[in-house]
């Protein structure tokens, strides 16, 4: 035995041995984790027991990090594709990177300098847009986002919109002291481990765990009572539940009174350009700041919203203001919408959950929260002056994600879902839902995306953000003519709230010329060809059309990857980047940080090994490419750059020159004193990897509990510069961007209106203040007696997207997907456990084998998402099971739909652009052939592919 | 006797694989490693496990239950691998109860494996003896470990701590206080091999609402619980909680 080198954190070294610490991505948890390297290679990952995320433990994606260093799927060149070589074929020449920034770096110049808008970057799984977002922006071109649209932006818009605040990074369960949670549409999906230690916590301290999901997979196998609900109808049974709630007076009122719009009056009088809005005493302006009015019943007269001496604000009623007004509360809205659309027996009906299910689990959530109440002794003080000598909680607490967000009725579900939570009085309390900092922010947050094509110039970065949060239409980004100048459509009249961009409609509309014909399209860590898209066969056909003059539709594709996924066999540039264990990254307050309920966190990754010759970051990609092109704020006026490399970067750029905000909030100022605000320190890296990478600041007690309107915590959070102004962020039971929106389309409204019929009728029906639920857009355009079943995915645990078919272990875990239906559907069908049968939507088929569950909806098949590959895609066999057995669903998704008047719009949610990949509908027979279809010819690897295959075995 | 062993809660498996493939990874360094795979990136890769996930179905819709369940070697008492292992590769050592193989005298013949009752014995066919969950014995008395980390993988890893370790002989011990209090068992208790790895039911959390909780505040709540009523017929009065 060697000699102990070294000890770090009680582990002894030998020689040859490091222990490390940096921030997990094998999923976008973020979780910290340890590594053990030997002889500069990885031995073991383990979870960092003082990570806040995780608490030490960690996930089978996690575990399974060291088999990534190791896939066979690893580019280590840049690649062209090779003259005259078709795009899928992977066929590619090596190149250097000299040249590979030569061809990239003239073409963005001449695009930068002619119409930067020509140039289309988007990507996925990245955690890093602080930079990526900032880049785009100082290169003038608006086609910029990230994958939120595919993803969740339902699930974040919808509650951003309506209490300040969204769930996983931004806020979540207080698992801690709840005493009943449900869970909506949770699949593996967000957060990973911390729920898991979350749904630990609960089951020692006997709280109750509801499941509502069509699937019981996962957590719904740990969950005390499951509710099969039929897919997309989550919104009627959280209306259902309002109603039970409301009828029984299971509401918090003072809650409601102080903390949400509820009390606050609309103007109910029809035809005005003040329907539908707050009543304003003199009439004064709709604005994102007024105050609003409530019914004072002492007085009997409008007083200004919020808890002043005395002062009885009315909950419900319809009264007459001084100016011959009439008004209703929102609450009183709320409830006529409740009590008049959702019966039971019609939820009931829509749902395919039992009235007594319903009506059971709304009385136990409102005897529980109105009943098991948590009083903490905490001082605080609200926005109006009150001071609170405890602070009060109901336990029950509510989660939703991507069952709820991935439906084109998903944005006023989750209003739905947010206005429950309101109700029941269970935002920012001990035992309900928390927020983590940065949120609350203003409801929404302040930066809007930029509204004006005409600040889209050569040579010009962009004045505002590509991404924001409109209030009213004025903030879309339009042509004269009301045309999208996005090659998305995102921030336009068919999709408007689009926080998080509309990446779906990226390749179909490039393709399309429709806004326009773009130039470049840059992909960063995302599987468009493949499984991030809605109906992939024409995805990979659009990415390979030609013009008549044999040039390509889209003319020119860039990817970054690390790995050889189906995607990158689609590109005419690759650029080889690095994995999680060999870069710096930041998990930035400026993106989406670590934080937790009790305060702000954030964290970085560190290199602990070296990447393979050949690869490099993309963010040092990014800042060489940005000093080349001297693109402002990389460079100075004189096209000199400023930072050397990403690490640079990382530590000395600000948000501003005055402004001593950047990446990372731990360790600022040169003495490293400060945090959030002060200098650049030239030692922060260090201090993080001294603090095993990660950064937690914990906010005194009075700061941690009802943020929305506790002033001590607004002045606190506008100080650090976390939110640009701190009055009360009132939550929205009623919301006035969506009616200011709907007075636009009813041509009410003064200033910009929608220009056709479709959007009015669009924006009219579907920006209702009030939550309601719709059926899923698909429902009308496909004939609903020949396509009856609803088809979905779930994540599973062991695998995130496409990225883990290459792990030797984890794809021994999962290899082969199977379309799991339920025997009840199965008999009606007459389809055999195990048979291969054809799935078929209204625009194409697949062939799946299906195993019987009783553990889904009958209404309802799934199947886990991403396992299918193409053949060879990943440096598999071609002849592995992920391509000849397994399969891909996104090939029956409609990328989009008729839009009711003789054209297509995208297969989205109508307000923010989320992608509706949960709504398909589909029929299903038997086979007479076995194994999946559709096949793709196998892909071949490219040069520069290395298999470093550490684990094979080698029989005796 | 001291006895070690795992104490798995199925209440809080939620089936995500955490402790198996932190299992593989540990022991594919560890001293009882490697744990190799066949074929890893061909048609139908297989490897060595010492700790696999196998997910149920009980019950028919709507009452259906899905439970996930963790697999390893249940370290028994009266291990009848022990017993028939011809070269005395495969032991139990008296200082802690853990059934081990001595890989140098073991000579792959497999009868361990087919007297095995729990299917826990995984034969290395590229070394060509039968390997198996060791509790982590090279980590559990590593003093080259931290202390809090000399524990076995699966527990450390796993994300709901739905595993406990410990000695199930020691009525102090977490693992017999989480056996005692929730209801632990033994599976297939009649197998003959007394094993010493126990399982938590699932247990079901239920919350009874009677009809004075909710009748008797909600008198004056909204009324209209389940009537149809027209916009302008809605009887509103505002009795909610906290007001």
């Amino acid at each position: 035995m060697t000699e102990i080198s070294s000890e770090v954190d009680g582990h002894k070294l030998y020689e040859g041995q490091e222990v490390k610490y940096t921030t997990c991505y094998m999923c976008a948890c973020r979780c910290g984790i340890k590594v053990t390297l030997e002889d500069g290679k990885v031995k073991y990952i383990q979870g960092n027991s003082s990570h806040p995320t995780n608490q030490g433990v960690i996930c089978a994606k996690g575990s399974a990090g060291p088999m990534k260093q190791v896939s066979p799927a690893r580019i280590t060149k840049p690649l062209l594709r090779k003259e005259g070589a078709e795009r899928g074929k992977a066929d590619f020449e090596e190149i250097s990177w000299e040249r590979a920034y030569d061809i990239l770096s003239k073409r963005l110049k001449k695009i930068r300098g002619t119409d930067p808008k020509k140039l289309a970057f988007f990507t996925g799984r990245d955690q890093m847009q602080a930079l990526t977002s900032y880049w785009a922006k100082q290169f003038g071109t608006p086609n910029f986002a990230a994958h939120g649209g595919f993803c969740s932006v339902n699930m974040a818009t919808g509650m951003i919109y309506s209490v300040g605040g969204t769930s996983w990074e931004f806020g979540g369960p207080d698992w801690d002291r709840t005493k009943y949670v449900i869970l909506f549409g949770v699949a593996e999906d967000h957060d990973s481990n911390p729920m898991k230690l979350g749904i630990g916590k609960l089951k020692d301290n006997g709280g109750k765990l509801v499941a509502v999901n069509p699937v019981q997979s996962g957590y719904g196998a740990v969950a005390d009572e499951w509710v099969p609900i039929r897919p997309g109808t989550d919104g009627a049974l959280i209306m259902g539940m309002i109603h039970v709630l409301i009828s029984n007076g299971l509401y918090d009122r003072k809650f409601l009174l102080t903390q949400t719009n509820a009390p606050q009056l609309v103007v109910v009088d029809e035809g005005g350009a003040d329907e539908g809005l707050f009543w304003q005493e003199d009439g004064a302006e709709d604005s994102d700041t007024n105050v609003n009015y409530v019914w004072d019943t002492v007085t009997l007269s409008p007083k200004p919203f919020g808890s002043h001496a005395g002062v009885k604000p009315a909950l419900v009623g319809e009264f007459k203001t001084p100016d011959g007004k009439t008004v209703k509360t929102s609450f009183q809205l709320l409830t006529e919408r409740v009590l008049n659309d959702y019966s039971l027996e019609k939820v009931s009906h829509i749902t395919k959950v039992p009235i007594e299910q319903i009506e059971r689990i709304a009385l136990e959530i409102g005897v529980t929260a109105r009943d098991e109440t948590i009083t903490l002794p905490i001082e605080w003080t609200d926005a109006w002056g009150n001071h609170h000598t405890k602070v009060d909680g109901n336990p029950v607490a509510i989660h939703g994600m991507r069952g709820l967000a991935a439906h084109s009725n998903g944005f006023q579900t989750v209003r739905a879902l947010s206005a429950l939570m309101m109700i029941l009085g269970i935002i920012d309390r001990p035992g309900g839902f928390r927020h983590k900092p940065p949120f609350p922010r203003p409801i929404p947050p302040c930066p809007k995306p930029i509204d004006d094509p005409a600040l889209i110039k050569p040579n010009t970065a962009l004045p505002n953000p590509e991404l924001g949060f409109p209030t009213k239409p004025e903030n879309l980004l339009l042509e004269d003519d009301g045309s999208p100048v996005r090659i998305d459509k995102a921030f336009s009249w068919e999709f408007p709230l689009t926080a998080h961009g509309m990446i779906q409609n990226v390749i179909t509309n490039a393709y399309k010329a429709d806004p326009y014909k773009i130039d470049t399209l840059i992909f960063f860590m995302a599987n468009m060809a493949w499984n991030s898209s809605m109906n992939t066969s024409k995805m990979i056909e659009m990415l390979k059309a030609k013009e008549k003059d044999g040039s390509h539709k889209i003319p020119f594709l860039v990817v970054s990857d690390a790995f050889f996924s189906e995607q990158v066999a689609f590109a005419d540039l690759v650029l080889p980047d690095t994995t999680y264990l060999e870069r710096y990254d930041v998990i930035s307050l400026l993106d989406r940080p670590i934080s937790e309920y009790t305060g702000i966190a954030d964290s970085i990754r560190q290199p602990v090994i070296d990447p393979p010759e050949g690869c490099e970051p993309f963010q040092e990609t990014l800042i060489k490419l940005a000093n080349k092109l001297g693109l402002p704020g990389f460079c100075d006026d004189g096209g000199k750059p400023k930072f050397k490399d990403y690490k640079d970067f990382i530590i000395n750029w600000t948000v501003a020159p005055d402004t001593p905000v950047g990446f990372l909030s731990g360790w600022r100022g040169k003495d490293g004193r400060d945090h959030l605000i002060g200098e650049p320190n030239p030692n922060q890296l260090d201090e993080y990897i001294k603090n095993k990478c990660f950064f937690q600041f914990e906010l005194e007690e009075s700061l941690q509990y009802n943020r929305n309107i506790n002033q001590g915590y607004l002045n606190w959070a506008l100080d650090h510069k976390l939110i640009r102004r701190n009055d009360p962020i009132v939550m929205r039971l009623y919301s006035e961007v969506m009616q200011r929106f709907r007075l636009s389309a009813k041509g009410l409204r003064p200033g910009r209106q929608p220009e056709t019929k479709l959007q009015r009728d669009r924006i009219a029906k579907y920006f209702d203040p009030i939550p309601f639920w719709y059926p899923p857009l698909e429902d009308a355009t496909v004939d609903g007696k020949k396509y009856t079943i609803h088809a979905i995915t779930q994540r599973p645990m062991v695998m995130y997207h496409s990225w883990d078919s290459q792990n030797a272990w984890l794809r021994q875990v999962i290899g082969q997907n199977f379309m799991y239906m339920n025997p009840i559907k199965a008999a009606e069908l007459n389809i055999d456990d195990m048979q291969w049968a054809w799935v078929e939507s209204a625009h194409g088929k697949i062939r799946v084998q299906v195993k019987f569950s009783n553990a889904v909806q009958p209404d309802t098949v799934w199947t886990w998402n991403s396992i299918g590959k193409m053949a060879g895609a990943w440096n598999l066999n071609p002849e592995a099971n992920e391509a000849k057995k397994a399969f891909l669903l996104n090939h029956l998704i409609a990328e989009e739909i008729p839009d009711g008047a003789g054209g297509v719009v995208s297969n989205s949610d109508p307000i923010t652009g989320q992608a509706g990949w949960y709504d398909l509908k589909v029929r299903i027979y038997k086979s007479d052939t076995e194994g999946a279809w559709p096949l793709f010819d196998p892909i071949k690897p490219p040069p520069g592919i290395i298999n470093l295959s550490g684990n094979e075995g080698k029989t005796k | 006797m001291k006895q070690l062993a795992l104490v798995i809660d199925l209440y809080k498996c939620v089936g995500c694989h955490a402790c198996a493939v932190n299992c593989k990874s540990w022991n594919s360094t560890g001293q009882f490693g490697p744990l190799k795979d066949h074929d890893p990136y061909g048609k139908e890769p297989t490897g060595v496990w010492f700790n696999r996930v196998q997910t149920y179905e009980v019950g028919s819709f709507p009452d259906t239950q899905v439970i996930n369940f963790p697999k390893s070697c249940m370290h028994c008492a009266d291990a009848p691998c022990v017993s028939v292992c011809p070269t005395n590769a495969s032991f139990k050592r008296e200082e802690d109860g853990i059934v081990l193989v001595n890989y140098d005298d073991c000579i792959g013949c497999k009868y361990c494996s087919w007297a095995c009752p729990y299917g826990c014995r995984e034969f290395d066919e590229f070394e060509g003896v039968m390997k198996k969950c060791t509790l982590c014995v090279d980590r559990i008395y590593n003093t080259d470990l931290p202390e809090d980390e000399r524990q076995p993988a699966c527990v450390l890893s796993c994300p709901t701590r739905a595993r406990v370790f410990g000695d199930i002989n020691d009525p102090q011990s977490e693992a017999s206080k989480a056996i005692s209090k929730g209801m632990g068992y033994k599976l297939m208790p009649d197998s003959g091999a007394n094993p010493s790895n126990h399982y938590l039911p699932h247990r079901k959390v239920s919350v009874k609402v009677d009809d004075d909780e909710i009748t008797v505040k909600k008198q004056g709540a909204i009324k209209a619980v389940r009537r149809k009523v027209d916009v302008e017929e809605v009887v509103i009065e505002d009795f909610g909680i906290g007001g």
